[in-house]
């Protein structure tokens, strides 16, 4: 007969509540786990769902996520044209937050050319973009219903498409339009402030003597029109040729001055090193000290079941019980503990993972190297316990 | 052939000026199927006796031998499986309470089949002929904390007796019981040490406990003053 299932059984109020408890512990090392794989699948999303070989950014950046890029639209012909270069796209990013339904209401959003590459990698309901304004589509973590209706800037945009889990860096859902109307939201979004600038402009001229009256009108509009030029992205996106040669690639637009060519790779490295490192370093301390606290209790568990069984210990040893039959007492209800504790977590997990604000990805591996830490920490913390059994004189079974 | 056979045996606890001499020169036979007593006050050295004959308590000078076997001369022999001779030729009674408490009265005696090596169904079916055996046949599912004192100890009893033991030792069977039940506890060890040729050694202080035994060893100061 298995004494360890026994001894459950007779007990069982007590291990089921330390175990579910536990298993509630090692759900949360699991969930961090999720967050952080999430963290990674966030921070990518966007920029794999690109698939670009190349983003050319303003020179010394690590833009258009990690830092702010401002380039012109048109360079995306000169870097169509370089050779090995198959394709080029601008992409405009901005952060947008308003006031919807009473509360704020905040999204990623990205302008691409409908006609180049870059826009929302799926459409699981409704259509992609047509017209060439007007129209957006949104992730679904923007909870917005085909049809409905957004002000954003000066004009209604409508939702005519739902794409699936696309988040900026910092999980904000993100909503796609195009780049016109990308570009008209980031620097037309009020009439007043146009008015101002104008004004300011005009004053600051028709303080300078030394311009005539004509030159002060055509400086006028010239400066007014390069401060008005909407036709800035942040960063130009290529996918090269077959057979095309990155480095020399990315070297050849190095050359020309106030651009930087990132490959995917160096961009993937950016989002995840650079900007979710300490994120990710938090999340990891975090699992290990819970981690810890599971040993901790695990062995104390286990040592004070030891201790409340030290008389039928004694007692299995006068009659003559081997020590393997003691150490699997305690080894296996340890390890029983420890894999139905496993299994809570895995449960509760798994239950309310996707209700996580953020998202929550749950990946086998890790979850097996958590259990094999677990069983690890199962079989260390029973140690202590075992040690203090085979300690035990059978002659402490006798007496009162 | 004796089943046990104390020959000197001498206990002393810890060094020097601190040294507790429990045991002196004590000399004893047990015949199979005899049932014996050891009576004597307490602190006398009752257990310590006991115990040494029962592998738990290495004696220091003296020679024990059971079913034919050596086990100690001058301390224990060397190479000796104690476990193993424990498990084979020695049951345990202790005062009540003993019994494992989560495991039934059935389970507590099938324990010690199990660890001597008999499969599972064999096990469950002398355990239960054995408790039917000591009128517990309604008390099989029934765990420790549900048993009367004098239920519990014919458990204990039965896992004594499981695996046919040469000797089977008792310390203070009765102390936890009323005299009618300790009386009865007393009456089945003297049924038992015929039906299985058993050597029974049972230790108490209570001198109206030992009625019906064939023998009977009073132990003063370590020393055994003299059969009865
Ligand atoms: N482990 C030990 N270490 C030191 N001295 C001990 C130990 N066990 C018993 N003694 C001493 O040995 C002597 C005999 O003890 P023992 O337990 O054999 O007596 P007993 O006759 O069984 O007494 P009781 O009727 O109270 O159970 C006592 O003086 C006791 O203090
Ligand atoms: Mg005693």
């Amino acid at each position: 007969m298995n004494l360890a299932v026994r001894d459950i059984r007779y007990h069982r109020g007590r291990f089921i509540l330390t175990s579910v408890g536990l298993g509630l512990l090692l759900g949360v090392v699991m969930s961090m786990g999720g967050i952080y794989r999430g963290l990674f699948a966030d921070a990518l999303s966007i920029s794999h769902a690109t698939r670009a070989d190349l983003w050319v950014v303003q020179q010394e950046t690590s833009g258009p996520f990690a830092a702010i890029s401002r380039i012109p639209e048109d360079i995306r012909y000169r870097i169509a044209a370089v050779p090995g270069v198959a394709e080029a796209s601008p992409l405009s990013f901005q952060t947008v937050q308003i006031e919807r339904r009473g509360k704020p209401f905040r999204f990623f959003l990205v302008g691409y050319d409908l006609n180049g590459f870059g826009g929302p990698p799926t459409i699981i309901a409704g259509r992609g973009i047509r017209q060439k304004h007007y129209e957006m589509v949104v992730a679904q973590g923007m909870k917005m219903g085909l049809g409905e209706k957004i002000r954003l800037g000066l004009h209604d945009y409508t939702v005519v498409g739902i794409t699936g889990k696309m988040v900026s860096s910092s999980g904000d859902p993100a909503a796609y339009v195009g780049l016109a109307d990308a570009q008209e939201i980031q620097f037309k979004s009020n009439n007043d402030a146009i008015r101002n600038q104008r004004e300011r402009i005009a004053a600051r001229l028709a303080g300078l003597p030394t311009l005539s009256p004509p030159q002060t009108k055509l400086l006028r509009q010239n400066i007014t029109a390069l401060t008005e030029s909407t036709h800035t992205v942040n960063t130009v996106v290529a996918r090269l040729a077959p057979g095309a040669n990155l480095q020399e690639v990315q070297e050849r637009i190095g050359r020309w001055n106030h651009f930087r060519a990132i490959s995917d790779g160096e961009q993937t490295e950016i989002l995840t090193k650079g900007m979710i490192e300490k994120a990710r370093m938090q999340l990891g301390l975090f699992r290990i000290i819970l981690l810890v606290i599971s040993a901790v209790i695990i062995s104390l568990i286990i040592y004070t079941s030891t201790i409340d069984k030290i008389r039928t210990i004694a007692t299995l040893k006068l009659i003559g019980a081997r020590n393997r039959v003691i150490v699997g007492l305690i080894l296996q209800q340890s390890l029983l503990m420890g894999v139905i504790a496993y299994a809570i977590g895995y449960g509760v997990i798994s239950l309310t993972y996707d209700r996580f604000p953020r998202r929550v990805e749950l990946v086998a591996s890790d979850l097996q190297s958590l259990f094999v830490i677990v069983i690890g920490i199962c079989t260390v913390s029973s140690f202590v316990g075992i040690r203090k059994a085979l300690k035990v004189e059978p002659a402490e079974a006798l007496g009162g | 052939m004796y089943a046990v056979e104390v020959e000197r045996l001498t206990k002393i606890y810890g060094h020097g000026e601190t040294a507790v001499t429990a045991i002196a020169d004590a000399s004893l036979q047990v015949k199979p199927g005899e049932l014996v007593a050891i009576l004597g006050p307490s602190g006398s050295g009752k257990t310590t006796l006991l115990t040494s004959i029962g592998l738990i308590n290495e004696p220091t000078r003296g020679r024990v031998i059971l079913d034919g076997t050596t086990i100690a001369d001058d301390g224990w022999r060397k190479g000796l499986d104690l476990k193993r001779v424990r498990r084979e030729k020695i049951g345990f009674i202790f005062q009540a309470h003993n019994l494992i408490p989560f495991l039934t009265a059935l389970e507590n005696v099938m324990v010690a089949l199990e660890i001597n090596g008999m499969a599972r169904r064999e096990a469950r079916a002398r355990a239960t002929e054995l408790l039917e055996a000591l009128n517990l046949g309604h008390r099989l599912e029934t765990y420790p904390a549900f048993l009367s004192g004098g239920e519990a100890q014919r458990v204990a009893i039965a896992r004594a007796l499981a695996n046919r033991p040469k000797v089977i030792l008792a310390d203070e069977p009765t102390a936890a019981l009323d005299t009618e039940n300790g009386k009865n506890v007393m009456a089945l060890l003297k049924k038992l040490a015929v039906e299985h040729r058993s050597a029974i050694l049972v230790v108490t202080h209570d001198h109206r406990m030992v009625e019906g035994f064939d023998r009977i060893f009073d132990v003063r100061d370590g020393r055994i003053m003299g059969e009865r």
